[in-house]
C-alpha cells in the first residue's frame, strides 16, 4: 500500500472513533457533531458505528478467503493458498470482534450477553466453521494436500451460509433490527432512520474498516510470503 | 498392436517444498520396457504414482497417446495397469469376487472370465480362488495383484518392486507376463533387482535430491 | 455408463459391509446406548416435545457421525482408496458412496425413530407423515454433506474427532430443520403446514450433492 494511504487510513479510522465515541447525543441536535437521542438504545446506539463495520469485513474475509481457496484448487500455486489462509485468519479474528461487541451490545440492550438470537447464532456458526478450517488444517501435514482439503471444506461450508439467512429468522424469533420477532415491526435502526450526520459517520466506518482490512491483509500476506521464502532458505542449507 | 506413446517432460515432484526429483524426462513407445532405479528414499515410488496418475507432478507434463490419441491426464486408469505394495485388494472379498468386481466397475465384457480363469492358473492360485483374501499369504496376494491388473489387457503395465514376495515360481510367472507385455505394450518397472533389469531397454536411475 | 459402475460400488459397500460389520454393530449398539441414556436421564420427569425432538436429532447426528466417515476411512486405511482410484472415475465413486451413505443412515435412523416412538412415551407424533417424511429428508441432507467430509477426512493425518467438528456448522441448518419439523409433527400440524421445512431440507441437499460432485474430484485425486 502505499504510504499516503496508509497515513489517510489511520486518519480516517481515528476519526471515526473519535466521532463514535466522543460525539454527544441530544434531544433535538444542533450542530453537526450532535446525534439525535434515540430512545430505547440511547447511548449504546455509538455500537452500530463499530460492531456493525466489523460484521461487514467478517464476511468479507470469509468472501475472500473462499475465493482464494477456489483460485488455488483452478490453478494450484501455493500462493493462492497463502491468501487464504491470510484472510481467513484475518477473519477470525475480526470475527471474535464482531461476536465480543455484539455480546456487550446485546448485554446492556437485551438483558443478556448471549440470547440466540438468529444473527448471534448466524455469527456463532461463522466462529466454528473459522474454528473447524483451522482445525483440519493443522491435522494435514503435506501443504498441496492441506491446501486441496481446506479450499473444498471453505467453499462447502460457504454454500450453506445462505441457509442460516432462511432458516434462522424461521427458526427463533429475533432480537435485532428487522427480525421477524421484533415487535416494533422494523426495529431502531431502521425506524429512526439514522440521523444525516449519524449515517455519514456509519458509512465512512464501513468504508474505513473495509479498507483496514484490505490493508491487514495484503500486511499478512507479505508476512507469510517471507515466512516461507526463509523456511525454504533454512531448509535447502 | 495399438500404437503408444508415453512422454514425461521435466517432471519434478516437491514434498513440503522440498525436491523429491527434479526434471526427468523420457519417451517411450510400444514395445519398450523401461526400468527406474534408485535408492531407497530416491522417489521411485513417487514417479510410478505420478506415472499413473495418482499422484500429479509439481511441474512438468505427462503425455500418453493410444493410436495419435491424447488420453487427458490424470484419468489413465483404463489403460494401465498397477502393481505394487501400497495397492491392496479388498480383504473381505475372494480372489474370485475381487476380480469380478474389477470387471464389473471397468465394464469388461463376457471374455474376461476366461481371461480371469486363465491369469489364476498362470500364477498358482486358480485352486484359493473361492478363499477370501485376508487367509492369503502376502506371496498370494502379490500373485493376485498380478491378476487384477492384467485383466483388462493394460497399454501399459507398471510394476512397483516386481518380484516382491514371490517364491520362484512367482517370479516366473511375473518374467513370463513382462515380456508379453514388453512385446504389446509399454512395460514400466521400478526395481533394483540385477535380474529384473536385465528386461528394460532403457534404464533410469533416479538420484536423490541432488540439483 | 457411471450410474452403472456407481451401482457396482454401492453393492459392494453394502456386501464389504455385510462382512466386516465395520459400521453396522457399532452403530446399533450406539443407538442402543444413547437411548438407554436418555431413558434415564428422563426417569420420571415429563419433558417437553420440543426437548425430546431435539434429542432424536442428536442421536441421529451423532450416530451418523460414527458410522458415514467408515465409507473412505476404510478405504485410506485398508489401502484400497488407490486401487479404487485406478478402476473407476472419480464421479462414480462419489454417487456410490453417497447412495450407500443414504441407505445406511436411512435405516439407522428409521430404526431410532421406532424405538423412539416405542420406548418414550412422552413422546407423541400426531402426524406421522411428516414425522416420517422429516427422517427420510433429514437422511438424505445428512448423507449429502457426510459423504464430501468423509472424504476429507480420509486424508488428514488425524481422523477420529475431525468429523463432527467439520460437520456441526455445516449441519446446523439442516438440523435445525428437521427438529423444527418434528416438533410440528408432535404438535398435529397438517403436511401444507411443514412444506416450509421440507422445501429447506430438500433444497439444501441439492445445493449440497451438487457442490460436492463438483469438488470431489479434487479431494479423491490429491
Amino acid at each position: 500500500m502505499k504510504m499516503w494511504l496508509k497515513i489517510s487510513v489511520s486518519v480516517w479510522i481515528t476519526g471515526i472513533i473519535i466521532a463514535g465515541i466522543a460525539f454527544p447525543m441530544v434531544r433535538g441536535p444542533h450542530t453537526w457533531y450532535e446525534f439525535p437521542f434515540i430512545p430505547g438504545l440511547e447511548e449504546k446506539a455509538r455500537n452500530i458505528i463499530f460492531h456493525v463495520p466489523i460484521s461487514w469485513a467478517t464476511v468479507v474475509a470469509f468472501i475472500m478467503s473462499m475465493y482464494y481457496g477456489s483460485m488455488y484448487l483452478r490453478k494450484k500455486d501455493m500462493d493462492y493458498d497463502l491468501r487464504s489462509v491470510s484472510s481467513a485468519s484475518l477473519g477470525l479474528l475480526l470475527c471474535v470482534l464482531a461476536t465480543l461487541t455484539g455480546a456487550v451490545w446485546a448485554k446492556f440492550n437485551w438483558g443478556s450477553f448471549w440470547n440466540w438470537d438468529p444473527r448471534q447464532t448466524s455469527i456463532f456458526i461463522l466462529l466454528l466453521i473459522y474454528g473447524a478450517y483451522f482445525v483440519l488444517r493443522s491435522a494435514i501435514d503435506e501443504e498441496e494436500r492441506r491446501a486441496t482439503l481446506s479450499s473444498v471444506y471453505s467453499i462447502i461450508a460457504g454454500v450453506t451460509v445462505p441457509f442460516f439467512i432462511f432458516v434462522m429468522p424461521r427458526i427463533m424469533s429475533g432480537l435485532h433490527p428487522g427480525s421477524l420477532g421484533d415487535e416494533q415491526g422494523k426495529g431502531p435502526v431502521l425506524e429512526f432512520k439514522m440521523a444525516t450526520n449519524m449515517l455519514m459517520v456509519f458509512f465512512a466506518s464501513l468504508i474505513g474498516f473495509t479498507v483496514l482490512y484490505f490493508w491487514m491483509y495484503t500486511l499478512k500476506v507479505r508476512l507469510m510470503r517471507i515466512e516461507r521464502h526463509v523456511q525454504q532458505i533454512t531448509e535447502t542449507e | 498392436m495399438k500404437k503408444l506413446t508415453f512422454k514425461s517432460e521435466n517432471i519434478s515432484k516437491l514434498y513440503n517444498r522440498k525436491i523429491i526429483f527434479e526434471k526427468i524426462s523420457f519417451l517411450l513407445n510400444e514395445g519398450t520396457a523401461f526400468a527406474v532405479t534408485g535408492k531407497n528414499g530416491s522417489g521411485k515410488s513417487t514417479l510410478v504414482k505420478i506415472l499413473c496418475g495418482v499422484l500429479t507432478p509439481t511441474k512438468g507434463l505427462i503425455e500418453f497417446t493410444v493410436d495419435g490419441k491424447l488420453v487427458p491426464y490424470p484419468d489413465y486408469y483404463p489403460h494401465i495397469g498397477l502393481v505394487s505394495p501400497y495397492l491392496n485388494l479388498y480383504e473381505e472379498f475372494s480372489a474370485e469376487e475381487n476380480l469380478s468386481f474389477i470387471m464389473k466397475v471397468r465394464s469388461l465384457g463376457s471374455e474376461s472370465v476366461q481371461r480371469a480363469e486363465m491369469l489364476l492358473h498362470e500364477f498358482g492360485i486358480y485352486d484359493h480362488r473361492k478363499k477370501e483374501v485376508k487367509y492369503y499369504s502376502s506371496g498370494m496376494k502379490q500373485r493376485l495383484k498380478y491378476c487384477a491388473a492384467l485383466l483388462h489387457e493394460p497399454s501399459v503395465l507398471v510394476l512397483d518392486e516386481p518380484s516382491s514376495n514371490l517364491d520362484q515360481y512367482g517370479i516366473e510367472a511375473v518374467r513370463k507376463f513382462m515380456k508379453i507385455q514388453k512385446q504389446n505394450g509399454i512395460l514400466i518397472f521400478a526395481t533394483n533387482d540385477k535380474d529384473d533389469l536385465e528386461f528394460a531397454d532403457t534404464v533410469y536411475s533416479v538420484e536423490n535430491g541432488k540439483r | 455408463m457411471t450410474f452403472i459402475t456407481s451401482y457396482h460400488i454401492f453393492i459392494k459397500e453394502f456386501v464389504s459391509e455385510f462382512r466386516t460389520r465395520y459400521a453396522l454393530n457399532a452403530l446399533l449398539m450406539f443407538v442402543v446406548t444413547t437411548l438407554s441414556i436418555i431413558l434415564f436421564s428422563i426417569g420420571k420427569e415429563s419433558p417437553t416435545q420440543d426437548i425430546l425432538s431435539g434429542t432424536l436429532w442428536i442421536v441421529i447426528f451423532f450416530s451418523a457421525m460414527s458410522g458415514l466417515s467408515r465409507t473412505f476411512v476404510a478405504e485410506e486405511e485398508r489401502g484400497t482408496s488407490m486401487t479404487l482410484r485406478l478402476l473407476v472415475n472419480s464421479s462414480s465413486v462419489y454417487i456410490g458412496k453417497l447412495f450407500y451413505n443414504f441407505i445406511l443412515i436411512l435405516v439407522l435412523s428409521v430404526i431410532i425413530g421406532i424405538s423412539y416412538l416405542l420406548f418414550i412415551k412422552e413422546f407423541t407424533v400426531k402426524s406421522f407423515d411428516i414425522f416420517w417424511m422429516t427422517i427420510f429428508l433429514g437422511s438424505a441432507g445428512l448423507a449429502s454433506a457426510s459423504t464430501i467430509l468423509a472424504a476429507i477426512i480420509a486424508k488428514a493425518n488425524t481422523k477420529g474427532t475431525l468429523f463432527p467438528v467439520l460437520a456441526f456448522p455445516i449441519l446446523l441448518p439442516l438440523l435445525l430443520t428437521c427438529i423444527n419439523a418434528t416438533k410440528l409433527s408432535t404438535e398435529g400440524a397438517f403436511m401444507s403446514e411443514a412444506v416450509k421445512e421440507f422445501q429447506i431440507l430438500i433444497s439444501f441437499t441439492v445445493v449440497m450433492v451438487a457442490t460436492s460432485f463438483l469438488v470431489f474430484d479434487f479431494v479423491w485425486k490429491d
